[in-house]
């Protein structure tokens, strides 16, 4: 019997906003949510605005705690850590990337994927070229020393993918990675996340709204009213079609 | 736990982004410590000069001078109603234990000349004991004697400004001069003592006996009467035990009666100094104050900054926590932001004080002090600052909730 390392297990997960004084004022974004994402899985995560899918990106992502439920990340009981835990194991475990890229203005490329490494308190040499090497992953060796704002859209989301695996987190967690792009270079940045799923052995969950970002992914979990209404494996995936640069 | 290097450059960067801003932050702590250098300076430096005059005047001093007329309600002014001899002065040598040295003393402004050369200055009549009272040294030649007194020898003393326009180079023991057309023979030459904290010159001097100024060189239309006595005490405690009995034995010799005003006046140059001394340190200290006012405004002006800089950068605070800063990391990073701003406006500060200070040495004619005190002071005040004032912003932004700075805009 093989058995499957589940990194992500949330199990039974509720949360709600108090959006004004009253009893019926609770508001349920999340209506008990379980969800199993094992080692080396590809997940997309689908659904309307409002569906409870952010939250519930917050929630694995260590960002917000639920109501009630349970959530172990990597076998680490996640509910009721203190803060600053959270900020380590979210530092060690988690690679971000979001849709705006949130990479840190008037830094340069090189310095915002040393970031993490800088609060785990890795030694500047081997910061540097660990970031170097990561960068070297995404295809940008060359533009090291540039600032955000003299690269493109795709190259900005390829530094923040960067950053995001610099500090050897086993899990990325992409907030609508392609949100920000068209439709080239969202292609693009997918293959590099193919390529992170399939060469790296990241785990990877995605969440997105548009079906052709999703058919990239192997799983995709769908979201409606703050539940779980479909989740199945892809059958029909995006193989590269084009041989990603590495 | 991060490294402080790393954080270090981090608030650095920061804080060049915003050059312009950063520098006109620091510009608050600036004035404020270059204030508190420059006040601090002015103040100590008339403190210390007050504290070098006390030991040039000579210490447990007492100064006893005629009263002043009253004439129609109008007070004329010291010396006006000439009541102190030279007996006065004797007597009270020879009847108060606690006094020291007495010094007779009149003064007039006279031209003395020395062959074809010619000098004005100031000729004071006096006794030996004179020398004893101002802590003042014979340089070349002898002190006045007590023969010089009795006999009203026709001898002077003089001081080193004298000697060098009268006789340049020459030795000038043995020289005759002439004052006021009366031949003197030099027989001393005074130490030089430089200038008084009025700025006098106090080399410009000439000493000659009492009894011959009196008779020959100071003309008065109270003939016998000396302008004032100088009084040295035994010690530092007889100086107001001194003063009493000088008093009581004065009104004894003028026949002052229980009701009337004295017709002289005791002065305690000791206590006047003492006076000045705190005069000038209360002065410093209000000065030092107000300067320190200036500090504490450039404080809330680095917390003003602060605090919108944790606004404007709410955003970057929420990616920082999301990639695994503790809230300790980002109190930290503002932290040493606020400190740096303050720090090192506290180092510009001090160096354009200290650049101040000599200027107002230099153009003011004062003398400024900076002590190593007043340096770690406003070094030490302007890091606090730092700290005091940045504290705030930086706990504000280390309680961020990372959900909502990220989604900042």
């Amino acid at each position: 019997m093989v058995l499957k390392k589940t990194l992500i297990d949330a199990k039974n997960i509720v949360k709600t906003y108090i959006t004004g004084t009253g009893e019926d004022c609770t508001f349920y974004a999340l209506k008990g949510v379980s969800l199993q994402i094992e080692k080396g899985e590809f997940v997309a995560i689908m659904g309307a605005s409002g569906s409870g899918k952010s939250t519930f990106m917050n929630i694995i992502g260590c960002l917000d705690k639920p109501t009630s439920g349970e959530y172990y990340l990597d076998g680490e009981n996640i509910v009721g850590t203190r803060l600053d835990k959270l900020s380590e194991v979210r530092n060690s475990k988690l690679g971000f990337v979001f849709q705006g890229f949130n990479l840190i203005s008037r830094t340069s490329a090189l310095e915002n994927v040393e970031l993490p490494m800088i609060y785990k308190g890795i030694q500047p040499k081997e910061r540097r070229e660990r970031a170097m090497d990561a960068l070297k992953i995404v295809g940008l060796t060359g533009k090291e020393h540039n600032m955000p704002n003299q690269l493109s859209g795709g190259q900005q989301q390829r530094v923040a993918i960067a950053r995001a695996i610099a500090n050897d987190a086993p899990v990325i967690l992409a907030d609508e990675p392609t949100g920000n792009l068209d439709t080239k270079t969202s292609y693009e940045v997918m293959d590099f996340f193919v390529n992170l799923n399939e060469k790296m052995g990241k785990t990877i969950v995605l969440v997105t709204h548009e079906e052709d970002i999703a058919k990239y992914c192997k799983r995709t979990v769908r979201f409606k009213d703050g539940n779980i209404v479909s989740d199945s494996l892809n059958t029909e995936r995006t193989s590269k079609s084009r041989e990603a640069r590495i | 736990m991060i490294d402080f290097s790393s954080t270090f450059k981090m608030a650095l960067v920061s804080l060049k982004v915003n050059k312009m801003r950063s520098i006109l932050t620091s510009l608050g702590i600036i004035i404020g410590v270059s204030a508190v250098i420059i006040m601090l300076a002015v103040g100590q430096g008339a403190s210390v000069k007050i504290q070098k005059d006390m030991a040039s005047m000579g210490s447990n001093l007492l100064m006893v001078s005629s009263a002043s007329v009253t004439s129609g309600g109008v007070r004329m002014g010291q010396g006006t109603r000439p009541s102190l001899t030279l007996k006065d002065a004797y007597a009270i040598k020879k009847n108060c234990p606690s006094v020291g040295f007495v010094a007779p003393y009149s003064s007039e402004a006279k031209q003395i000349t020395y062959g074809n050369q010619n000098w004005s200055t100031s000729i004071a009549g006096t006794t030996k004991e004179y020398m004893k009272i101002r802590d003042w040294n014979i340089n070349l030649g002898r002190n006045l004697t007590e023969e010089d007194i009795s006999n009203m020898s026709k001898v002077a003393i003089i001081g080193n400004t004298v000697s060098n326009e009268l006789f340049g180079d020459l030795d000038p023991i043995g020289r005759t001069i002439r004052i006021g057309g009366v031949p003197f023979k030099v027989v001393g030459l005074l130490e030089s003592k430089g200038q008084s904290s009025m700025g006098q010159d106090q080399d410009d001097f000439v000493i000659i006996p009492i009894t011959t100024g009196q008779k020959k060189v100071f003309g008065t239309s109270f003939p016998g009467t000396i302008r004032m006595i100088n009084i040295k005490a035994k010690n530092a405690d007889s100086v107001y035990k001194a003063e009493e009995e000088i008093a009581e034995l004065l009104r004894l010799r003028h026949k002052i009666g229980k009701k009337q005003e004295d017709d002289f006046q005791v002065r305690n140059l000791t206590q006047m100094m003492e006076t000045m001394k705190s005069a000038v340190k209360t002065m410093s200290l209000l000065l030092g104050s107000i300067a320190s006012v200036s500090l504490l405004v450039g404080g809330i002006g680095i917390m003003n900054i602060m605090l919108v800089s944790v606004t404007e950068r709410t955003k970057e605070i929420g990616i920082r926590m999301a990639i695994g800063a503790k809230s300790n990391d980002i109190r930290i990073q503002f932290l040493i932001e606020s400190l740096l701003l303050s720090v090192i406006g506290g180092i510009i500060g001090l160096i354009v004080g200290v650049f101040g200070a000599k200027l107002i040495e230099f153009f003011g004619s004062m003398t400024v002090y900076i002590s190593t005190f007043s340096i770690v002071l406003s070094l030490g005040f302007s890091g606090i600052i730092g700290v005091a004032f940045g504290y705030y912003p930086a706990y504000k932004a280390s309680l961020l909730n990372p959900i909502d700075a990220l989604r900042y805009e």
